[in-house]
């Protein structure tokens, strides 16, 4: 307080003119990290809003189009909703590998329940959610109860899951046809709506509804505000009377019927129900949730940077689709900005404390 | 501090009893068969080395460790304290020594953290709860501005008052201060005596650990010195010097003008 104090009394008796330079300096860098503090979205969404006009000057029409655009949605819709999910756990300073597994594993229950066993559509829908829910809350309940660390226990569930999966289902596909024929609710999500040259997918529309309702619970929720507490210190949590291992548990099984969910719009994205499909989604939404500015060390972020985390990633793939360049330059950009995005995030942190 | 002492000598019933508690990790007695009391508006000070077991038994008071064996009882009445909600709904609030804030969140949000005030559809009430904390940071600590800040932004005096804001705010009957003048200045451990003496004429009784004997003899009515886990004793402070206290905490005896 004293040091402070003396460096006002020494500022004021300074000659104006520097002391005005230097405050209105250090104020502007204060202003500007204090601001990246509250609002942890505003980088990806200045890195989206650029690299849309990059690409948008490059380009012309064929990429400033509602079409293309409204395809970024379609492209990152899956990724989107899965890193959703991925979000809420790393916001608990967790990590979840199993996210791709327990989606596909959702997708396929779908499938098989209304084909094998001839159940109705809408019944075996609500038991892939129900089994992409339970999935979750093993995962949770090791991590809460047993205490094991995040990525061992999603890192072994991924392979059970993925296993189990491939078991149940006998690796088969379900072809596009034969649902679309049988039973059309497990593609709904991949219905369009057409307005102009934009097209939109339930799935899109499901995403965005989703990010919206997540940001405003994690912010305006008990429920929420305790999220970011769990992530941040969970020993101080529960001291202050959070029920820590609930919230952790809570957290996982919203994660996995969020993944579940996924899995039902991919049937809509691709067509068919196939246990092979959704690999990267463990590594694509952990990208999209670091570049969103979420920390891994948990307690900081939105999932609204998620969302333009996810986009920025849709938008360097296509962009750069179309410019023709050789599909590794966008591997190699996205790598570069994972690595960014995680230097502003300690940078934030420095200048915050 | 003689209505404390009247009360006791009346036979009243203590605030809290802590008898013939116990724990252990991993066979280690942290907390050896010690038992302890607390009367309505009393300050007993809990004294001993680092490691002598006053934070661990403190610790059960409040809900992060349980005891293995021995019993708990407010006005009277046993009672279970399995987790710091428990020991929250007996009126007991607790000022960590580690304070226990979650640093990303500001001090309106820990404040209220884990009872958050809601509005009837069930959201946070972030304008209320400011107000609240407004309220009370300013009778606190009237020089406190930074309301919209994560706490790990301000000082350690600021996030003191937050933390001893969170405890006073809810109506506290017991109140746990470990070591609460541990980072504060001169100016701020004044304002924490002054707090425990307001406190004090409220009828609060207040556990107050700390390694300073001098401010334990200012503040407190009574001492208890711990040492390897278990009871030295418990002194009336008019009773006792500060070097019969220091003599109880090294060589773990109680003076002989004490022995009552």
């Amino acid at each position: 307080m004293s040091t402070q104090q003396s460096y006002e009394a020494a500022a004021a008796g300074s000659p104006q003119e520097t002391a005005e330079f230097d405050q209105g300096h250090q104020s502007f860098i204060q202003k500007f990290q204090h601001l990246l503090h509250v609002t942890p979205s505003l980088v990806p969404l200045i890195v989206l809003v650029l690299s849309v006009i990059v690409f948008g000057l490059l380009l012309g029409s064929k990429f400033f189009s509602p079409f293309a655009l409204t395809l970024i949605l379609q492209q990152v819709g899956i990724v989107g909703i899965v890193a959703c999910a991925q979000s809420l756990v790393i916001l608990t300073a967790g990590i979840d590998l199993s996210v791709g597994a327990i989606m596909v594993l959702s997708s396929v229950v779908m499938g098989q329940f209304t084909f094998r066993y001839g159940l109705p559509p809408e019944i075996a829908v609500v038991c892939g959610l129900i089994c992409g829910t339970f999935c979750g809350f093993i995962n949770g309940w090791l991590v809460a109860r047993m205490k094991l660390p995040p990525f061992i226990v999603t890192l072994g569930m991924w392979q059970i899951v993925l296993a189990t999966n491939f078991l149940y289902s006998a690796n088969e596909t379900i072809r596009s046809q034969t649902i679309a024929a049988e039973a059309p609710l497990l593609q709904l999500f991949g219905e369009k709506i057409k307005l102009g040259g934009a097209v939109f997918t339930y799935g899109v529309i499901f995403m965005v509804l989703l990010v919206i309702l997540l940001a405003y619970v994690l912010r305006h929720t008990a429920w929420g505000r305790h999220v970011y507490a769990v992530g941040d210190d969970p020993d101080a949590a529960e001291l202050s009377g959070v029920k820590v291992n609930r919230v952790l548990i809570s957290v996982y099984m919203l994660s996995g019927l969020i993944c579940a969910f996924a899995g039902w719009a991919m049937i809509g994205r691709i067509g068919s129900v196939s246990p092979t499909s959704g690999q990267l989604a463990n590594i694509e939404s952990i990208t999209a949730v670091v570049i969103g500015g979420i920390s891994l060390f948990g307690g900081r972020g939105s999932i609204l940077g998620t969302f333009f985390g996810a986009l920025i990633v849709g938008v360097f793939t296509l962009g750069l689709r179309l410019l023709g360049a050789d599909a590794q330059w966008t591997y190699l950009l996205i790598g570069l900005l994972i690595i960014a995005a995680v230097a502003v995030d300690q940078w934030i942190r420095k200048v915050s404390v | 501090m003689s209505n404390a002492k009247e009360l006791r000598a009346s036979g009243a019933t203590p605030l809290v009893e802590m008898k013939d508690i116990s724990i252990s990790f991993g066979g280690i007695k942290a907390v050896d068969h010690v038992s302890v009391d607390l009367y309505p508006g009393e300050v007993v000070g809990l004294l001993g080395h680092n490691g002598a077991g006053k934070s661990t038994l403190i610790k059960i008071l409040s809900g992060a460790y349980q005891m293995d064996t021995g019993e708990i009882r407010v006005n009277g009445n046993k009672v279970e304290i399995t987790n710091p909600r428990d020991a929250r709904a007996h009126n007991i609030e607790t000022i960590y020594q580690t304070l226990a804030l979650a640093d990303n969140l500001d001090a309106a949000s820990n404040l209220f953290l884990g009872r958050e005030l809601t509005t009837p559809f069930g959201l946070v009430d972030d304008s209320a709860m400011e107000a609240e904390c407004r309220k009370i940071m300013h009778r606190l600590n009237p020089n406190f501005q930074k309301f919209s800040e994560p706490v790990s932004a301000l000082s350690g005096g600021q996030r003191q008052s937050v933390a001893i804001a969170r405890a006073v705010y809810f109506n506290a009957k017991i109140l746990i201060m470990d070591e609460p003048t541990a980072a504060l200045g001169p100016h701020e451990t004044q304002m924490v005596a002054e707090l425990i003496q307001q406190l004090k004429a409220q009828g609060i009784g207040i556990f107050l650990i700390d390694h300073d004997v001098n401010a334990v003899m200012e503040l407190c009515d009574r001492a208890s010195v711990m040492k390897n886990g278990q009871l030295v004793g418990t002194v009336d402070i008019d009773d006792v010097t500060d070097d019969d206290l220091l003599s109880m905490i090294i060589l773990g005896k109680r003076p002989g003008v004490a022995a009552a």
